[in-house]
């Protein structure tokens, strides 16, 4: 696709960094290639450790003390960036090249305002006037949508959430127009409902200003969502290349195939699409192996021509821009591959095991400021959990959901017996335990009830070796008695996580990520408890070894009928796994029911948005966009009335907007277990439509989940290419004819249309598609275009509920 | 912040009332060696005993405490048994001329680490760096009446450039001055130095430097505006409570060079059995350290704008 | 495959760990000095006794200067002091003396100091705050004034002088141990054990303390040399250890009245104290940065 006439903005080839260590030189990227055409939107995409962000550092030419470049060239412009000289580099950084952080907060100097900040850029490259420096500052604040540009000015980082820090370090990325930005996972430290809108953002500012991009991350389906090609890496290399489309639908490589097989995606259960994970684990760049890096995890590795020397990318057969770095890609048939997928049967659900009355769980906190002590308020509460309610039955998962300080930590704190909860009951096996810390509990109890941590680094003792640890909790627990027995019990368990056994005799350090969540989770069913909770725990671990865990984790927890509660921010790993989920939000439970029913409308608001906030990896997939509005509220200072009102767009429908900010919603059973927690009335809900759709039904089964051949995308903001011919766009609506015309596009530039409320960049390509460009277009509709429209795009009457023609007829005015 | 500010304060009262009533306790409790003290080892049994009647010990233990704070509240500090001399007229000269000391030491010592340690601390691992850290080391090493030793016997005894003791006979002189100086200042300045390189190398590490470079802002810009400011809140809080130790090192210095100081009196006192005297010294010296902690404190709090706007 | 990986079951002994890490320390050339000069010293205390030294509390001929040989033959390497006893010697066997002491004093300090700071980081609430206002209330004191105050109070004596030292130093100790502990007790190893019901004397001790052991290494030769200083200093006051020891500080205080004359009988004990708190900083700079590689 790449416009042959123009220069591209960034051209690296065979680019070779390395990292001079005490054991000498570390290889951190080998034979890189790429190219970032003016406008364009790269995605690179791959496991932590594979060299993205040195690729990006590398860009900008920034390669730290023990870092060099040590092949290959980097062009900018046309300009060979590795032989410039400190000063030009220091033109170039932050005004042509600019780059956007994993984490905001310690990206931002915690000792300036953000005005400070942000002018030094302008005055140091244009050499402009501070105040003019701070004018355009103000605008392009305005432009991250950013409310009061200048409370944001005068503040200084701490004051800010994640989300609005990343939001300033983008503007600030942006404020010199620079040709080529660079993300390098700018999302990842945040929400995912926070990500949603940086996302949307990062869409328009391409769309906007045009400025090339290279987009950083380990998520698939951010990639789909904000790019037009995308890199894979692995283990240093770039091992597959294409159009999002040719690589998303038409992957050719073992590594990237592995990759799609083992995230979940929207309508895979574990019953009907067992995830593939991929054996074994990244090899340290001194450790790589010879040939194909992926060569020990591959299911296709042959002697011969796959470990022997170095493997060269090749154009996939004749489709120009795909290439591929594997040797044996034409010879792959993966039609009849069968890979050991973790295949599990649908299992029967006993009694109540757990049973959650009414809980809540306050914690105090002593507000020492001196107009607390006079004013006598000095306890302030924080209201991690309210209300919960909800039970587990013996072998069934309950999810509970939510983003972070919804509480969901909290809760499992208060279950474990380290809090005591302010208020109501946790039944276990009918026994209250709700203030019952755990130190009072028996021993039957405690072994009854274990956890697995999220984080892997932490969740074993580094200073005793990992049998001595799983061994404590066998003998605290009364499970064996000797030295012998003991021993012989820690192998077994070892066993069962599928380690080898001398393990046991190994310290944590020398285990990977994964290797340490398997002892953790031997850990936790060693005493043979009746709940597990698991808090997180593969959130911290890389994709492709987050599906071993998980499907280890479901496999005991089924075999020994345990109940568990799975605990995640992670909706699409949660659809996956739980037989029921607990929608939290705030430290109320929003909604309940069984998968099916959170997955499917009608939906609670909150539900609604999460769901729409969470990215696919899949091209066949159409999205509801809903971007939530401001920031997640502190649990010290909750708003009145429903707790999500502050951010909810169906706040006010039907005149409930007095009730949603006053009263705290009733809880509504809407199906079978199914319970809502809000003040719509249910004819509403229930005429709400899905979140997520297919264009067309998938392929069978027998292709693993991702690998479909037939792609279909609902994007209209950018041409693409297609890797094979396929429909480009949703089925058409069945309705009533278009009308002869919709008033046709005048001359000029093309109206934001997304200034309308209602209307986000996506709904703005499907108008343009419709040749709509201005707002005097929409004012103009009569009520039948009204009605076609609103059809054409599934709305129910949306155009008239969100007002769109008043709003455009006001517009239309001001422009 | 004004609450920060009070809750010091109330602590710091707290302390020293806790540290006066050890040091009653200590140094009083038993009245008649009280008295044996204040009137020599051979005075007989009756005339102690009527010392101490006159000098109200024969009241109740408490209401005695109380009096003892009330009187040192109120600048009686009672009479030194060596000099026969009041506390109070005995003390403040001697702390005038610790202060010379200490305020030359203090500033000399901060001005060398500072720049050695930002020097150091951004060009990590360098030679520069290196080399400073080994002489740092180096100095840190010898403890004052090592360096004394070493420094009297090359200026004075050899080369014989200055005076080996500075006992101001003849009034206020710079040149008794610099042996003493220089003697704190090298054992002390290795460690700010330390500090601070350590605080700034953290700092030119950070992310947030690495976007100020990433901006394209010139170098020098990065470290004045972006690294200083955030790599001297830890190096100026530690230094402010170090003058603690610092007033330990200064009597032992006092005591080596003869100097006419608090210390030389503090140490001379608590030798001889001097006990008011013992006392008062020990009280101003608390008084400093906890002051010196309700500074450092505060300019933390001013310092980081973390903690000043939450 | 269990009988042979069985064998690695034995865990390393606190020897062997010693061991591992006097290897690693070969990669560091400071924490190599450090372990060249302070070894020098702790050989030289051992094996004293051994050593063809005259005796170090003899009066023979005074005020010799270094390398002097006299008409019988006997050789002062480092001269006489006033008293005329061999400097040597007396460096020697205070090497015993300073090392014996402050190793006591360190150590008792340090039992101290983590006892309260575990106590105080992991059990918080009350606990915490009486130990840190007790912490608190020494560290005001200027450690001299403490010395001063303790030794005076209680008369000069080796055992008292652990005493002092513990006092003065318990606090700072705690303090360390109490921040580490802090940040220690929010890992999730920790959650684990509560969770299993495991008693807070079995947290502090198994699960928390060693943890602790990497910054805790290095701050104890810092310490170490600090308490050299300090022992060598109350000597040098006159209420350290009592005579005739030869103590370091006590060698410079009784040759620094005899000014030009005393400067060789003080200088060598000077050069000596720095060498060994030199050899120990050394050491703790080459710790950290081993520490710091893995
Ligand atoms: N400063 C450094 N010194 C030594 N090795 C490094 C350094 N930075 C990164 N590496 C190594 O280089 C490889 C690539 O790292 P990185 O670019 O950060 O990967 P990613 O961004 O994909 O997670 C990793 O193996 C990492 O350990
Ligand atoms: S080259 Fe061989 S080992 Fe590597 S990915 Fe291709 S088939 Fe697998
Ligand atoms: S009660 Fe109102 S604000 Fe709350 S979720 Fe329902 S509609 Fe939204
Ligand atoms: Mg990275």
């Amino acid at each position: 696709m790449a416009k042959q006439d123009q220069v591209p903005v960034l051209e690296c080839n065979n680019l070779s960094i390395s990292y001079y260590t005490r054991s000498g030189e570390i290889p951190a990227v080998i034979d890189f290639d790429l190219t970032v055409n003016p406008g364009e939107a790269v995605g690179i995409v791959g496991e932590s450790g594979c060299g993205k962000s040195t690729v990006a550092l590398a860009i900008m030419n920034y390669m730290g003390r023990n870092g060099a470049i040590v092949g290959g060239e980097i062009k900018f412009m046309g300009r060979d960036m590795t032989t410039m000289s400190e000063e030009e580099l220091r033109e170039i950084r932050g005004s042509e090249i600019s780059m956007v952080y994993q984490e905001p907060m310690a990206s931002l100097n915690p000792a300036l305002r953000c005005k400070d900040q942000l002018s030094e850029v302008l005055t140091v490259h244009e050499g402009i006037s501070e105040n003019e420096a701070l004018d355009r500052a103000r605008v392009i604040l305005q432009d991250v949508r950013l409310p009061d540009p200048d409370r944001i000015l005068q503040s200084y980082p701490h004051q800010l959430s994640g989300g609005q820090q990343q939001r300033v370090l983008i503007a600030m990325a942006l404020l010199s127009n620079p040709k080529l930005l660079l993300l390098d996972e700018p999302t990842t430290a945040l929400d995912v409902t926070v990500e949603a809108g940086i996302v949307e953002l990062i869409k328009d500012i391409s769309a906007k200003y045009g400025t090339s991009m290279i987009y950083i991350s380990h998520n698939l389906g951010l990639i789909l969502e904000t790019c037009d090609r995308i890199t894979v890496m692995y283990s240093g290399q770039a091992v597959e290349l294409g159009t999002v489309s040719q690589v998303f639908d038409y992957m050719r490589h073992p590594y990237t195939r592995g990759l799609f097989s083992s995230i979940p995606l929207p309508g895979t259960d574990r019953y009907s699409t067992p995830l593939v994970p991929i054996r074994g684990q990244l090899p340290l760049p001194h450790e790589r192996p010879r040939g194909c890096y992926f060569g020990p995890r591959c299911d296709f590795f042959q002697e011969g021509i796959c470990g022997g020397g170095f493997i060269a990318m090749r154009q996939v057969g004749d489709d120009p821009g795909h290439t591929v770095r594997c040797s044996r890609y034409e010879e792959i048939d993966w039609e009849h591959y069968k890979p050991d997928a973790v295949v599990q049967e649908k299992a029967e659900f006993g009694d109540k095991v757990l049973e959650v009355h009414n809980m809540k769980k306050y914690y105090e906190i002593h507000d020492n400021s001196l107009k607390a002590m006079i004013s006598g308020e000095r306890v302030r509460y924080v209201k991690a959990n309210e209300q919960l309610d909800f039970d587990a039955r013996e072998a069934e998962t309950v999810a509970i959901v939510g983003e972070s300080g919804c509480g969901k930590t909290t809760f499992a704190k208060v279950l474990m017996g380290l809090e005591e909860a302010t208020e109501g009951t946790i039944l276990l096996d009918g026994k209250d335990i709700s203030q019952l810390p755990v130190r009072q509990r028996k021993p039957q109890l405690v072994s009854n009830l274990q956890i697995v941590f999220q984080n892997p680094f932490e969740t074993l003792n580094p200073s005793h070796n990992v049998g001595s640890q799983i061994g404590r909790v066998l003998k605290k627990f009364g499970i064996a008695e000797s030295k012998k027995d003991i021993q012989q019990k820690v192998f077994e368990l070892l066993d069962i996580v599928k380690l080898p056994r001398d393990f046991a005799f190994r310290k944590p350090r020398q285990l990977s990520g994964g290797q340490k969540q398997r002892i953790g989770i031997a850990r936790a069913f060693g005493g043979n408890p009746s709940v597990v909770i698991a808090d997180e725990p593969v959130s911290a671990l890389d994709v492709s070894v987050q599906a071993a865990v998980t499907g280890l984790l479901t496999e005991i927890q089924r075999e020994k009928r345990t109940t568990m509660l799975f605990i995640s921010h992670d909706l699409s790993i949660v659809r996956y796994l739980a037989d029921r989920i607990v929608v939290m939000y705030l430290g109320h439970i929003m909604e309940q029911g069984t998968t099916d029913q959170i997955f499917s409308p009608p939906y609670h608001p909150y539900t609604e948005a999460l769901l729409s906030a969470v990215p696919i990896a899949d091209t066949s997939v159409i999205k509801k966009h809903i971007v939530l509005e401001g920031e997640l509220p502190s649990p010290t200072n909750p708003p009145p009335g429903c707790p999500f009102q502050t951010r909810c767009p169906h706040k006010g429908r039907h005149g409930t907007q007095q009730l949603c900010e006053t009263e705290m919603p009733p809880v509504k059973e809407i199906g079978p277990g199914h319970r809502v927690k809000c003040h719509l009335d249910d004819d509403i809900l229930l005429r709400m439509e899905p979140v997520i759709e297919f264009a067309k039904t998938k392929k069978g089964p027998s292709v693993p989940a991702g690998a479909i051949t037939a792609p279909v995308r609902s994007r209209t903001t950018k041409p693409k290419p297609k890797a094979k011919p396929a429909a480009r766009r949703p089925a058409k609506p069945k309705g009533p004819k278009r009308p002869r015309a919709l008033k046709a596009a005048r001359r000029g530039n093309a109206d934001d249309l997304k200034l309308i409320s209602g209307v986000g960049p996506k709904l703005e390509g499907v108008l343009n598609g419709l040749g709509i460009f201005h707002f005097d277009q929409v004012s103009a509709w009569t009520k039948e275009e009204i009605e076609w429209v609103d059809d054409y795009l599934k709305f129910k009457g949306r155009i008239q509920r969100d007002k769109w023609i008043a709003q455009s007829k006001k517009l239309s005015k001001k422009s | 912040m004004l609450a920060i500010l009070l809750r010091r304060f109330v602590s710091m009262v707290l302390i020293m009332a806790v540290i006066s009533f050890a040091l009653f306790l200590i140094f009083e409790s038993d009245k008649s060696s009280v008295a044996a003290k204040v009137l020599g080892q051979y005075s007989l049994p009756e005339q102690r005993e009527i010392w101490l009647e006159k000098n109200g010990y024969n009241r109740p233990f408490a209401e005695r405490y109380l009096s003892w704070v009330g009187n040192f509240l109120t600048g009686k500090w009672g009479q030194s048994i060596q000099f026969d001399q009041p506390v109070s007229e005995l003390l403040l000269p001697r702390l005038a001329n610790t202060g010379i000391l200490g305020g030359f030491v203090f500033f000399i010592t901060i001005g060398i680490s500072l720049v050695l340690g930002v020097l150091s601390g951004i060009s990590e691992a360098s030679f520069k760096d290196r080399a400073i850290t080994v002489f740092s080391v180096l100095t840190t090493s010898v403890p004052e009446f090592a360096s004394a030793t070493l420094l009297v016997a090359i200026f004075v005894f050899w080369l014989d450039w200055l005076p080996g003791t500075s006992p101001f006979t003849n009034g206020f002189e710079l040149a008794e001055l610099v042996l003493p100086v220089s003697v704190l200042v090298i054992y002390n300045f290795g460690y700010y130095t330390r500090m601070t390189r350590a605080s700034m190398a953290e700092v030119m590490t950070s992310q947030y430097v690495r976007t100020a470079i990433l901006k394209g802002i010139p170098f020098r810009s990065v470290v004045l505006k972006h690294a200083l400011r955030n790599a001297l809140i830890a190096p100026f809080t530690v230094m402010v409570l170090q003058l603690n130790y610092l007033l330990s090192g200064v009597i032992v210095v006092e005591v080596f060079f003869a100097y006419k100081g608090f210390g030389k009196l503090l140490y001379d006192s608590a030798l001889f059995g001097d006990i008011y005297v013992v006392e008062a010294c020990t009280m101003v010296a608390v008084f400093v350290a906890v002051l010196s902690q309700v500074i450092s404190d505060i300019g933390y709090t001013l310092l980081n704008p973390r903690i000043r706007y939450s | 495959m269990t009988d042979k990986t069985a064998d690695h079951a034995t865990p390393p002994s606190g020897l062997s760990q010693f061991f591992k890490a006097l290897g690693l320390l070969r990669e560091s050339r400071i924490g190599m000095f450090g372990v060249i000069l302070v070894g020098f010293w702790v050989i030289m205390a051992i094996i004293a006794p051994l050593l063809p030294l005259h005796p170090p509390n003899t009066p023979m001929v005074p005020l010799q200067g270094p390398f002097t040989t006299m008409e019988d033959g006997t050789n002062f390497w480092l001269g006489t002091d006033h008293k005329g006893r061999d400097i040597l010697s007396r460096l020697i066997w205070g090497s015993q003396l300073v090392l014996l002491w402050s190793t006591l004093a360190t150590i008792v300090a340090y039992a101290v100091g983590i006892m309260l700071g575990v106590a105080a980081g992991y059990l918080g609430g009350w606990w915490d705050e009486a130990i840190s206002f007790f912490a608190n209330v020494l560290l005001s004191f200027p450690v001299m004034v403490l010395y001063l105050i303790i030794i005076t109070y209680l008369g000069s004596s080796g055992f008292n002088v652990i005493i002092a030292v513990t006092f003065a130093t318990g606090p700072a100790i705690m303090r360390i141990v109490r921040g580490l502990v802090l940040d220690l007790r929010t890992r999730d190893y920790v959650a684990a054990a509560e969770v299993r019901g495991e008693r807070p004397l079995y947290i502090m001790i198994v699960e928390l303390l060693p943890n602790a052991r990497g910054p805790l290494i290095v701050d104890v030769c810092l310490r170490l040399g600090y308490t050299a200083i300090t022992i060598a200093l109350l000597g040098y006051l006159g209420i350290g250890l009592p005579p005739p020891d030869p103590d370091w500080g006590k060698m410079i205080a009784e040759a620094q009245p005899l000014g030009s004359f005393g400067a060789n009988g003080a200088i060598w004990p000077a050069i000596a104290i720095s060498m060994l708190v030199l050899g120990l900083n050394m050491l703790a700079d080459g710790l950290r940065e081993i520490s710091l590689r893995d």
